[in-house]
């Protein structure tokens, strides 16, 4: 079962404690949860009391010192070691994966799960992300959460939440990558419900939960599936055997990818189930920062690049998930441009781009989907933590004053870079990154998924040729509007003139230091990240400065050894890809093309948005017409409420009173009852006649006597 | 003379239950048993002609404990007439469901 | 002669019971009572049980019955002459369950009775006891000797039952 990883492996690599990084984060929960225990019991006493509890004693509670240094630091020490085992992993020229197995988890019968971590390149970059990025957003809280009474709760969760993701991507089999699934989604319950006293806030978590759920339930039938297929559900046994046991395209395989296309769906905000993540901006920011776009998210994604083998032998699949992620690009992307609350525009931003990345791995590019969703991860990131910067100060502001403005609405804001210039730098990298604007990393992410998509339309023996065509237009008109509602953003909130308010933009001023120094790092990640995967086109180019900038298609190589197989089969199958678009032109015309277009939106829309004058939020009129659809989300909530939500509520109202109390209770009193009336039948012998007595020791004696004397 | 002895004994024993069951006088009842006790001695005695001088032993010791059970069930009729001033077995009935 | 004899004592002795069953009056029945005794008693004499026989005419025909019609005529009964006897149903039911019972007896004698005596051997078991203690003395042998323990047990019996008399009747 662990054949490949017991054997030595071809570079001898030693993985250095890899257990202790998924441990570090367990031991940081412990620590942060035991503390933020005793400090609601403390809390508790005092409420129950009847004594005012204030937790800010000396404007710095004892409660905040620990987990200020525990929480940030496990993450530090679990990057740092994942760093050491990333560098001896890229010494090692490593071709099989590395497992290492430290119990058996089931044995039953034909089943065998074993706690296992498997340490190949995929994984490993999944756990520098995890862990990098969410270090400096552990970092980045210390300062956002600083006066928040959950304090210790907040890194408790947080770090509960890496330890399970970092399960999630490090899990040898699908039943472990299930525990961090199903954990993951957890720890988004709790952290989007942070705030659980306000209803609105614990109903977003419940919302995530269980769409999540349906999710879930993909995933679950596409485990038993496979364990159906091969009695094995880890990674080694099911792909190493899946090209022999699976007909290409064949009904089993397809059905087994659509399930795990649901699963992803579900976790990765895509249509159907996307419905969640919007909501989830009632959680604080630096968790929308780390969950929902940096790496919860992801999973999605991670689970079909994982599978990629299985997702290359069903071309149906392909083409649906492709599908699936364009379609949930352009649509979050039209939402996206009449929104109103930063994160909100944020929110659908991320749905929009996890839509690349689904459309990276649904026409086969899985290197290039995990490109975008490292290089998603930086700027994203940084989007949502300066969005934070702004949010934090915008609630200072308006708490000195007491004004009962919405700090979030973008229409309350404006002309802020004059208070926040780092912010505001940093956040213009990022959005230049994500418009995908030559030389920034979201540049060379996102144009490698659409020229992948373009080649897979002119491949020589595509099944949906005219389909990926329509993909590849679609994904063009997306990136546009891409530029358009990130310019818009820009412009709403740092240009301009100022309407937060003349007495409260006195309190406007920029984030500390342990809130700009992440951000800082993140732009520069959001600048040069790219340049690990550039093709050899590209480099020679212009785009590559013709070969001078330092760049590289480093990631490309590094992921060889985990999507080759995958890669095979698709060439085996389809041909090979096309050289040049569907509309004709090679990559560095199409590079070109796309960086320049995404340009003038941006220069055009801030000439044009900043001339115009933004009413605040409570003078704002309801927006009309074609603004007011895409402003009310299309409307897909109330669809679902309507057709989905309110039936199946129906439906258990029905069950739960009429089915349950009156018929099956029923049923069951009916025995109770008849019970009685055989009681009450029987008790009609007790007249209390001495008489009806006597008769019926009598009859007895009759019965002995008939008994003894018709016998003989 | 044993088995019309028997017959005897039989029918007195029956008549006796029949009485019990048909009358509602509580002191008639009682005589009734009586009746039941007596042919049950007869019975006995028949038997004993031809079993052994026990069973005239057994006769003695029923006619001694009927004795006493006389006595006693009358005081206790003589002690429930005085509550329900009547010995019509009808009203007894306080043990009716 | 014995045969003449037994028969009339018999009949007097159903009647007696039949007498019982059904009269009105409680004194009637009483007598009808001490009439079925007295002539099972007379049974006991052919039956050879001497002893039992006066035992039934002093104690249970004398004493009883009497402490019987003291009762009656205690509690003031003597006066009722209402019919008492249940409903047609309980007569019914009555008669079909003691019918059975007596048919179930007579089956039990009939089908054994030409063998009883014979397997029974001779009706002399008591003879000798008989003739050699007399008639009292035939039933004091073993009372006083094999069978003491019953016997005091009785005496027993019969003083928790005067107590218990005296302390119902108080």
């Amino acid at each position: 079962m662990q054949a490949a990883g017991l054997e030595e492996p071809q570079g001898a690599w030693e993985p250095l404690l890899p257990g202790l990084i998924i441990l570090l984060p367990l031991l940081g929960f412990a620590i942060n949860g035991a503390l933020a225990l005793s400090a609601a019991r403390k809390s508790a006493d005092a409420v129950r009391a009847g004594r005012e509890f204030d937790f800010l004693e000396n404007g710095r509670p004892a409660s905040h010192s620990l987990p200020t240094w525990v929480g940030p630091g496990v993450m530090l020490l679990a990057f740092l070691l994942t760093l050491v085992n990333f560098v001896g992993m890229l010494g090692a020229d490593l071709h099989e994966p590395v497992i290492r197995s430290y119990w058996t988890w089931i044995a039953t019968g034909d089943l065998n799960v074993a706690a296992a971590i498997q340490l190949d390149q995929l994984s490993m970059i999944m756990m520098m992300i995890i862990t990098g990025v969410g270090f400096l957003i552990h970092v980045f809280s210390v300062g956002y959460m600083q006066d928040d009474p959950g304090y210790p709760r907040y890194f408790a969760y947080l770090n509960l939440f890496v330890f399970f993701m970092l399960v999630l991507v490090m899990g040898a089999s699908y039943p472990i990558m299930f525990i961090g699934w199903e954990g993951v989604g957890l720890c988004s319950y709790l952290l989007i419900g942070f705030w659980f006293s306000d209803e609105e806030k614990a109903s977003a978590g419940k919302k995530a939960f269980i769409v999540n759920r349906i999710g879930d339930l993909g995933f679950l039938l596409a485990i038993f599936l496979l364990y159906l297929v091969f009695q094995r559900v880890d990674y080694v046994g099911v792909f190493g055997n899946a090209e022999a046991v699976f007909i290409y395209g064949g009904p089993v395989i397809t059905t087994v990818t659509l399930f795990f296309l649901l699963a992803a769906t579900g976790k990765s905000a895509q249509i159907p189930l996307y419905i969640w993540l919007p909501d989830a901006m009632a959680g604080p920011t630096p968790v929308s920062a780390l969950i929902h776009a940096a790496t919860m998210v992801t999973a999605g994604v991670y689970l079909i690049v994982r599978s990629a083998v299985l997702f290359a032998l069903a071309p149906l699949s392909s083409a649906v998930v492709a599908g699936i992620g364009v379609l949930t690009a352009l649509f979050a992307a039209t939402i996206a441009l009449k929104q109103q609350d930063i994160k909100k525009v944020l929110a659908y931003s991320t749905v929009s781009q996890l839509g690349y990345m689904f459309l990276g791995v649904g026409v086969g590019a899985y290197t290039a989907g995990v490109f975008h969703l490292m290089t998603h991860a930086f700027f994203k990131a940084l989007l949502f933590l300066g969005a934070g910067a702004v949010i934090h100060s915008m609630h200072h502001a308006l708490h000195h004053t007491h004004k009962d403005w919405d700090a979030q609405d973008m229409r309350n804001m404006g002309g802020l870079r004059a208070y926040m210039p780092i912010t505001w730098v940093t956040m213009w990298l990022a959005t230049l990154a994500i418009a995908g604007i030559w030389p920034f990393a979201g540049f060379f992410s996102k144009d490698e998924i659409i020229w992948m998509t373009g080649a897979m339309a002119g491949a020589e023996n595509a099944p949906y040729q005219g389909l990926y065509t329509v993909y590849w237009i679609l994904a063009l008109a997306a990136a546009m509007m891409t530029a358009f509602y990130m310019a818009r953003l820009m412009v709403m909130t740092f240009h301009g003139e100022n309407r937060t308010g003349s007495t409260e933009a006195e309190h406007l001023h920029e984030a500390p230091k342990t809130m700009w120094i992440p951000l800082a790092i993140l732009a520069a990640l959001s600048v040069f990240g790219g340049w690990i995967n550039v093709t050899t086109d590209l480099r020679e180019s212009i785009l590559g400065g013709f070969g001078f900038l330092p760049m590289s298609e480093w990631l490309h190589g590094w992921l060889e050894p985990v999507t080759e197989a995958a890669h095979q089969i698709q060439e085996a199958n389809l041909g090979e890809l096309a050289h040049a678009a569907p509309l004709g032109g090679g990559e560095v015309v199409w590079g070109l093309i796309s960086t320049v277009v995404a340009l003038s939106v941006v220069l055009v829309t801030m000439r044009r948005l900043g001339a115009r004058k933004v009413p605040v939020a409570v003078e704002d009129a309801e927006p009309k017409g074609f603004s007011r659809i895409l402003f009310n989300k299309w409307y897909v909530d109330e669809f679902y409420h309507r057709w989905v939500v309110d039936p199946i509520l129906t439906t258990s109202r029905v069950l739960g009173r009429i089915v349950d109390a009156k018929i099956i209770d029923g049923a069951v009193n009916l025995v109770g009852n008849a019970a009685r009336a055989v009681g009450w039948v029987g008790s009609l012998l007790q007249t209390g006649q001495t008489n009806t007595y006597a008769f019926f020791f009598t009859v007895g004696v009759l019965v002995i006597l008939a008994m003894i004397g018709l016998q003989g | 003379m044993l088995a019309e002895s028997l017959v005897l004994a039989g029918v007195i024993f029956v008549l006796g239950t029949l009485g019990v069951i048909v009358r509602r006088n509580v002191i008639i009842m009682f005589l009734c048993i009586e009746l039941q006790l007596n042919a049950v001695n007869l019975t006995f005695v028949a038997f004993s002609r031809f079993v052994g001088i026990e069973g005239q032993l057994f006769v003695f010791f029923v006619m001694t404990v009927a004795a006493a059970e006389a006595a006693v069930g009358l005081a206790i009729i003589i002690s429930i007439f005085r509550h329900y001033e009547t010995v019509n077995v009808n009203h007894f009935n306080l043990l009716k469901w | 002669m014995t045969e003449v004899l037994f028969f009339i004592f018999a009949a007097v002795a159903v009647g007696g019971a039949v007498g019982v069953v059904m009269s009105r009056s409680p004194v009637a029945s009483l007598l009808f009572t001490v009439a079925t005794l007295a002539s099972t008693a007379g049974i006991y004499v052919l039956l050879e049980a001497h002893f039992l026989a006066a035992v039934q005419i002093i104690v249970y025909a004398g004493a009883v019955m009497v402490l019987f019609l003291f009762v009656i005529m205690l509690l003031n009964l003597g006066h009722e002459y209402r019919r008492d006897i249940r409903g047609n149903v309980a007569l019914i039911m009555g008669f079909a369950v003691t019918g059975g019972i007596g048919g179930l007896l007579a089956r039990q004698v009939g089908s054994g009775s030409a063998g009883l005596e014979t397997n029974l051997g001779a009706g002399d078991a008591i003879d000798a006891a008989l003739r050699e203690h007399g008639a009292v003395g035939a039933i004091a042998q073993p009372l006083f000797t094999d069978y003491l323990v019953p016997f005091e047990l009785t005496g027993i019996l019969l003083l928790v039952a005067i107590v218990g008399a005296l302390v119902l009747a108080k």
